[in-house]
């Protein structure tokens, strides 16, 4: 198999430059928009970079807590690689990489203490809030992963408790002024190293030709929260500190666009 | 009846605010954007392409291949499942028979020409805006067509026969009349009653809905112009 | 009484009326419908004489003899190759028709062209839709180097080549690049300057916007030779002119 792509992006690589006109380093145009389905959702929210489009949607439920944390509420984080949104994507159910990129996406949130758990508590033992985050990919041109997490964090942000009745059912009418208990926003950045090249906000055919693939969660004061490595390639531990260290650092970036 | 005006203040005959975009998903062969009221709805077309397995071919023209889909955060009550249900899978089937008169796709023997529609907030009226824009987006896409198609419901509210129903005004023991037409040759390629209708009334509601869409097929046409006419498709 | 109902040139749309009575003609993209000509595609009106027809502006690529066309191997077989060239069959490159040496049965194939490798080819054949032979012999029919791909809408590629050729010789000359237009609508851009490929693939998506706007060759000129300054331009062209 060869792959003259491949060969001629490494070579514009060496240069310091890419296809695009970017630097290595450099992020597309970022847009964030909120209320995309204000209506519907209890909250929501829409991102672009570049030409690559999410939008997410909070749906409120109530449950019942698990026994080993009775005083806690739950998130549950479900992404799909829509087939509207790429030809690479088929119809049918969930593929593997949707569940990766859920599963991701839920780590950075749920590990980085993101939403505070203990605050989705309505009754101990008897009722909780279920925070359901549905992420779905409109256009994909590289870089669903960060696009993801930025817009799972933006419709969490979005998103106003509904009206609760007094038997503990959702009133879905009427929404309250409350906001959910959101502390602290894990920013997601994937690295991608290409030859001896590493790369941020990867476009669809960088993400082709990468060889590793790593998914930082980063919190405000610079700690990785979640990790992720994807890609058919190893990485050595001075490769990890050299992505981790670039990750921290745009993670600063990208974190000003949700303010 | 007394009522003059709608829970909205519309008139009877007056269509929801609406918007229409043409590629809105770059990396699709075609696509669009349609807005009615509160309803969005997003599709894109991919095709013709392979389609497998071989025995799904058609030797003769391609195939045509439709799927509606509500984003599970798009209901107005509790988070839809994601997946198809009955309901999703029937109104593919019918998108499907709302676009197909239109198309000629003699050319494209052996492939498939997919459909994908997603709606990101819905307000009664989804599949006719799945449809209206379905009908942009295989335009975008190049596909061969006689007409497009345009689609809106009527429908008979307390006795009176309105255009394009709310949620609000579905939920009043109306009866819902889902519609499509291609309005330049003046048929029907879509019709689904849900509820009781005199002959009458029936041809009535059809008249309304055949204006209704003779208003939304200009917005059609005046979106599809503007991407291409600018020269500035992104 | 036969009238036309739009004007030459006008973006037309699915279903919009283009002409009324019988003295009018359908080409291509249009149909007759009673006494009316009906545009069945997204494109723009064109009417010679009689004769009204619309050049479209967006649709899949149909693949016609004599067409050159860029192509990924996608198999490798014991008579040939099959080459995806973007239409829904892949197109056959018969052992025969890959190269003037003669090629032995049973030799390793991958030596001539493997798999992922991107060749340029002349289609000699079209049956049906899913018989399409294509040829690598003949001058500029080869296998690709390492370059960018770009896609562009098929029905374009005839405003990026230009009359005999003149734009995309434009753009080689200002760019420094090499190009290869194939007529599925796949761009193949290559120089030791990335600056060069990527002012190349402005000025292509700057024609597929804007192909249907006149005076596109002087707008053209103008947008190169301001974009250009900086870059070397030694137009190392090795390449057969497309067309």
């Amino acid at each position: 198999m060869t792959d003259m792509v491949r060969e001629y992006i490494t070579t514009v690589l060496d240069k310091g430059i890419r296809l695009d006109g970017r630097k290595l380093d450099e992020f597309r145009n970022i847009e964030v928009e909120y209320g995309i389905s204000a209506k519907s959702a209890e909250g929501s929210a829409r991102v672009k970079i570049g030409r690559t489009e999410v939008v997410a949607g909070v749906k409120l439920e109530v449950g019942e807590p698990y026994a080993d944390n009775p005083d806690e509420g739950t998130i549950v984080v479900n992404a799909e690689l829509l087939p509207l949104s790429s030809r690479d994507f088929e119809s049918g159910p969930p593929s593997i990489d949707s569940i990766e990129l859920s599963r991701v996406i839920d780590r950075a949130i749920r590990e980085g203490k993101g939403v505070n758990f203990k605050k989705l508590c309505i009754k101990k033992e008897e009722a909780m809030w279920m925070v359901m985050i549905d992420i779905y990919s409109i256009n994909d041109d590289g870089n669903l992963f960060d696009a993801a997490g930025l817009v799972a964090l933006a419709a969490l942000k979005d998103a106003k408790f509904p009206k609760l009745t007094k038997d503990n059912k959702v009133d879905y009418g009427t929404k309250t002024t409350k906001n959910l208990p959101l502390e602290k926003l894990p920013i997601s950045i994937t690295v991608i190293k290409v030859g001896n090249h590493y790369l941020v906000d990867p476009s669809s055919e960088e993400e082709k030709i990468l060889d590793a693939r790593l998914t930082i969660g980063v919190l405000e004061d610079g700690t990785p929260c979640s990790m992720q490595k994807g890609g058919d390639n190893p990485l050595s531990l001075d490769e990890i500190d050299n992505m981790v260290e670039l990750a921290v650092k745009k993670s600063k970036e990208l974190r000003k666009v949700l303010k | 009846m007394a009522i003059e005006k709608r829970t909205d203040g519309r008139k009877f005959d007056q269509l929801r605010e609406m918007e229409a975009k043409v590629g809105v998903v770059p990396r699709a062969d075609g696509s669009a954007m349609f807005k009615i009221g509160k309803t969005i709805a997003v599709a894109a077309v991919y095709g013709p392409r392979e389609l497998y397995p071989s025995a799904f071919q058609n030797p003769e023209r391609g195939v045509l291949r439709c799927n509606y889909n509500m984003m599970a955060f798009s209901g107005s009550g509790n988070r839809v499942r994601p997946g198809p249900s009955r309901r999703s899978k029937e109104i593919s089937l019918v998108t499907e028979k709302a676009l197909l008169p239109v198309l000629d796709l003699s050319n494209y023997a052996g492939s498939v020409v997919d459909v994908f529609v997603e709606l990101i907030q819905t307000d009664a009226g989804t599949r006719c805006a799945g449809i209206t824009a379905a009908s942009m987006a295989l335009a975008d896409a190049g596909i061969p067509m006689k007409d497009l198609v345009s689609s809106v419901a009527a429908g008979i509210v307390h006795g009176n026969v309105v255009l394009d129903l709310t949620k609000e005004e579905e939920d009043m023991e109306a009866t819902d009349i889902a519609t499509s037409f291609a309005t330049r040759l003046g048929k029907i390629t879509h019709l689904q009653m849900d509820g009781e209708a005199s002959a009458k009334d029936l041809r009535n509601a059809l008249e309304l809905a055949k204006k209704g869409c003779e208003e939304i097929k200009k917005l059609q046409v005046k979106a599809l112009k503007e991407k291409y006419e600018g020269g500035k498709n992104d | 009484m036969s009238k036309l109902l739009i004007e030459e040139r006008a973006v037309v749309v699915p279903g919009e009326e283009l002409a009324e009575g019988m003295d009018y003609l359908p080409g291509n993209e249009v149909i007759r419908d009673g006494d009316k000509l009906i545009s069945t595609k997204v494109g723009v009106a064109s009417i010679s004489g009689r004769l009204v027809k619309v050049v479209p502006l967006t649709g899949c690529y149909l693949p016609k003899k004599g067409d050159l066309v860029i192509g990924k191997i996608v198999n490798i077989g014991l008579s040939g190759w099959r080459i995806n060239i973007g239409w829904h069959f892949e197109a056959n490159l018969n052992l025969r028709d890959a190269s003037s040496d003669f090629i032995e049965r049973g030799a390793d194939l991958t030596k001539y062209f493997n798999y992922g490798d991107y060749v340029v080819g002349q289609i000699i054949n079209v049956s049906g839709s899913k018989i399409i032979d294509i040829s690598t012999k003949g001058p500029g029919l080869r296998k690709l180097g390492p370059g960018k791909l770009l896609n562009v809408s098929s029905t374009k590629v005839p405003r990026i080549i230009g009359k005999q050729g003149s734009m995309i010789a434009l753009i080689k000359e200002y760019t420094g690049c090499k190009i290869m237009v194939g007529q599925n609508g796949l761009v193949w851009l290559s120089s030791d300057d990335p600056n060069g490929v990527i002012l190349a693939m402005k000025a292509i998506k700057k024609i597929e916007q804007e192909s249907h706007v006149s005076g596109l060759t002087d707008r053209m000129k103008e947008f190169l030779e301001k974009e250009s300054k900086g870059l070397k331009k030694e137009s190392k062209d090795g390449n057969r002119e497309e067309n």
